[in-house]
């Protein structure tokens, strides 16, 4: 059970962002233009950092619900899961192993990542920006998972709400839905 | 020094926001809407629960600049804040915060180190779902800050004056949005 009073309908993070409106409208952009915005890492290589750290944060939901988006992204599912439990034998780029290596460290904390992940990022040729937003997404994703586990939002066992999840954030994205959640109640 | 190349001239945050500037404002607007306000914790709670955190996490700049912003709230009383960051379980504050700051430690560990018996303690002293769900999102929220900071080596600020001016100023009116 939650510890404060959520949605009955909105488990997870939604719940929390419906509960606190106002506080959730600028994370909620501020994820969709990391996530979803013009960058030179793919929409499936930023799911798998938050992927990656929402796994090493033991956050069940949010691992969850990326893993979906992921593997959509990706259109399969074997990456996403040999990034999770053996990123040095995934079939990704050396410089995404190079990335999600430091999202890794982040994950533990910001002092964790070293200079020598930095300098083998950038050989594998990384660029300064692409640095920076694997930083950022995975310092996001620890809030994230603090923020959903912290105050326990219900975490479904369904997978099939993941799959339902995952396509929304792939086709809507993670700005609030124009509609609003009541659409869910009952479902 | 920082592991990407930064604008000249901009320490801590500022050159960060200056990097990627079409993400300053959104970093700003969360910022703000969950410290800049007082309904339920004060604002000078809200800092002190974001200097404990950034104490915890080894991050300098944040609590170096989050400590002086709750000074500055406080009638510049930051033997308080040294207090609070020393042990805040024996520093003259309210139960009711010491509470909430017992949850916001555990949420520095992960979202799972929160205990139900932590909660009800801050039940029993009083705390709100608004409460207990802000203590969470900002210490959330500073795990977020001090690993985007170290997590690409800014550095640290020597000058403790420093931080006392960007207290004053964000304290005093500014906040924590760009500014055009």
């Amino acid at each position: 059970m939650p510890h404060i009073s959520l949605p009955d309908h909105l488990p997870g993070i939604t719940g929390l962002l419906e509960f606190s409106q106002n506080t959730a409208a600028p994370i909620r952009e501020l994820t969709q233009i990391l996530l979803r915005g013009d960058n030179s890492l793919t929409q499936g290589e930023r799911e798998l950092i938050a992927t990656v750290v929402s796994h090493n944060n033991e956050c069940r939901f949010c691992t969850s619900a990326h893993t979906a988006a992921a593997d959509l992204l990706l259109g399969e599912s074997e990456t996403c899961e040999m990034v999770k439990y053996d990123l040095d034998n995934a079939p990704v780029s050396d410089k995404m192993k190079a990335l999600l290596t430091i999202a890794k460290m982040v994950q533990k904390s910001g002092k964790s990542v070293s200079p020598e992940a930095i300098t083998n990022a950038k050989a594998q040729g990384a660029t300064d920006i692409e640095i920076h937003d694997t930083v950022l997404i995975a310092a996001l994703f620890c809030l994230y998972n603090r923020y959903v586990d912290g105050l326990a939002s219900v975490t479904p066992d369904d997978s099939s709400f993941y799959q339902y999840l995952g396509e929304r954030i792939v086709n809507h994205g993670y700005t609030r839905l124009p509609q609003g959640y009541d659409h869910l109640k009952n479902s | 020094m920082a592991y990407i190349k930064l604008p000249d001239n901009a320490a801590g945050m500022r050159g960060l926001m200056a990097f990627r500037p079409h993400l300053a404002p959104h970093l700003g607007a969360f910022t703000e809407g969950i410290l800049c306000i007082e309904d339920g914790l004060t604002k000078a709670e809200r800092e002190i629960i974001g200097t404990l955190v950034s104490k915890l996490n080894d991050c300098q700049l944040c609590e170096g600049v989050h400590g002086a912003v709750a000074a500055c709230y406080l009638d510049d009383n930051e033997v308080l804040i040294e207090q609070i960051k020393e042990d805040y379980k024996k520093a003259p504050i309210s139960d009711k915060l010491k509470a909430l700051l017992n949850i916001a430690t555990s949420v520095q560990k992960g979202g799972k180190y929160v205990s139900e018996s932590q909660i009800q303690r801050a039940r029993d002293l009083g705390a709100t779902d608004i409460e207990i769900h802000d203590t969470v999102i900002i210490a959330a929220t500073f795990c977020f800050f001090n690993r985007y900071l170290d997590g690409l080596g800014i550095d640290p600020i020597q000058d403790s004056e420093i931080f006392r001016q960007r207290g004053r100023m964000i304290a005093k009116g500014l906040g924590y949005a760009p500014k055009k």
